[in-house]
């Protein structure tokens, strides 16, 4: 037997309402098979399941609203035979309120006061001294519901079936400022920023775009993906998690593209495995993705498991961002809008398109000097567009 | 309302059509064809592209890069693809 759990689809989720099933009891799923469709107030996201099996149950019903980490369907066991009925060995769980579902964590350990992970953040997010908690969890571990058992009940229930745009709006907002207040308190930035001249960049993209259907075509921000993409794998430091007081590098490049929301907000998907992709693949890779993100149909491995972040705001008009990074990551990169410049090249003056390549770096895991050699890679990668 | 008004007309529903596809407020707005598109909706690159490649499937219109700054408004684009949408001329027989 193999119990399947929503999954976190995003640092800052804590629960998720179930839209609606893909499987039934009895159907034979696979590692990778889209189970069901949760939102998760960002966005409606298709779970992939790890495991796999055969549907024994599901645990949860459509509307229903759970917490990460709930058990929402269960695989029989490959021990078992295949002829077994899909017994209701969890009635408790379909019918038990579904936000009162703690979540199960493995004790973090190793400090002063044993809390899981999650009870930490939540802790954070709530204001709760966690040394004033007495755990319930294995070894006395604090859990997040010790935590939050420990502040007065909302006075109401999760919205479950709202999805209204205002509703939705605020969602997005909720979830972007835990999100980003967390990074802010707990990531001790550094910045760093250079001009970096495209003019060879968006030559050579103009002459391959001008033999190329509309389908093919490529476009700056996947140029510039490509070159953060394979200058993240040359600088393990900027691409990876910290967590638990450790930093973990990421053994693929997993590259976020935050992807502005049309009703507000913002999504970053990954670009999963993107040094490891040629540009084209990069480029469509961004296209499919920025379509999804504003229409529905992210994948649970796409919004979550990224290990850098590139955050574009070529068509906005500004110089440059300085952003704040997307915890548990390491690094950011900020890209603004190119623009003509006069600049002094071999001792002419020279008019150049130009864009402003920014960093937003974890102090805990690198320093100036390191974000800088970083920074100016991915500007020496973007002279030669066509090994990209 | 002459032949070519006509045209125009059906042609300006099939790029609107399209552009709903890729931001769907289009439906909601009074979007004036004659004022740059990108100051009524929020349009970026990846979105413009998205537009085009939508144009394409419609229309079988393979809109050149080269042309993109010259069509910042529907207008422009109407002008661009008519006769193109339209083909040649029938000759008299």
């Amino acid at each position: 037997m193999t119990d399947i759990l929503l999954p976190s689809l995003g640092p800052e989720m804590e629960s998720g309402k179930l839209l609606r099933w893909l499987v039934k009891p009895g159907d034979i799923i696979h590692k990778g098979t889209i189970i069901a469709v949760v939102d998760t107030t960002k966005s409606a996201i298709d779970v992939e399941s790890w495991h796999a099996g055969r549907v024994e149950a599901l645990l949860v019903q459509p509307g229903d609203v759970v917490a990460v980490g709930t058990t929402i369907l269960r695989l029989a066991g490959a021990a078992e035979p295949l002829a077994a009925p899909a017994a209701p060995t969890a009635p408790a769980a379909m019918t038990a309120p579904p936000a009162a579902v703690t979540l199960p964590q493995p004790s973090a350990g190793g400090e002063h006061v044993r809390a899981s992970p999650a009870a930490r953040k939540r802790a954070a997010e709530l204001g709760v001294a966690l040394a004033r908690l007495t755990g319930t969890g294995p070894d006395g571990a604090i859990t997040v519901g010790d935590v939050n058992a420990a502040v007065p009940p909302p006075p109401a229930t999760p919205p479950a079936t709202s999805s209204a745009p205002e509703d939705r709006r605020a969602g997005v907002r909720a979830a972007i400022a835990a999100s980003m207040a967390r990074s802010h308190r707990e990531i001790p930035h550094y910045y760093l920023w250079d001009e970096c001249d495209v003019s060879r960049a968006l030559q050579w993209m103009q002459q391959q775009n001008a033999a190329r259907p509309v389908d093919q075509r490529l476009v700056l921000a996947a140029l510039l993906a490509a070159a953060v993409a394979r200058a993240a794998r040359e600088f393990p430091d900027m691409n990876g998690t910290y967590e638990n007081g450790q930093f973990h590098s990421g053994a693929a490049v997993n590259l976020g593209v935050a992807v502005a929301l049309r009703g507000g907000g913002l999504i970053a998907p990954a670009i999963v495995n993107a040094h490891a992709l040629s540009l084209d693949q990069i480029m469509q890779q961004l296209s499919d993705l920025v379509r999804r993100a504003r229409s529905g149909g992210l994948r649970s491995s796409e919004v979550s498991g990224q290990t850098l972040t590139i955050t574009q705001l070529g068509d906005e008009g500004v110089q440059g961002i300085l952003g704040i990074i997307h915890p548990p990551q390491v690094a950011l990169i900020g890209i603004g809008t190119p623009r003509e410049r006069a600049l002094a090249v071999d001792g002419q003056v020279m008019v150049r398109t130009c864009v402003t390549i920014s960093l937003s770096a974890d102090h805990r895991v690198s320093d100036g000097r390191r974000g800088a050699q970083f920074l100016n890679r991915i500007a020496a990668l973007l002279q030669e567009p066509e090994k990209l | 309302m002459s032949q070519a008004d006509a045209g125009d007309s059906q042609l300006l529903a099939q790029i609107l059509d399209t552009l709903a596809s890729v931001a769907p407020e289009v439906r909601e707005l009074d979007i004036d064809p004659a004022l740059p598109l990108r100051e009524q909706i929020e349009l970026d690159s990846m979105d413009h592209l998205h537009f085009l490649v939508g144009l394409k499937q419609r229309l079988g219109v393979d809109v050149p890069e080269a042309q993109y700054q010259r069509m910042r408004k529907l207008d422009d684009l109407v002008a661009y693809l008519r006769p193109v949408v339209s083909g040649p001329p029938a000759k008299p027989g």
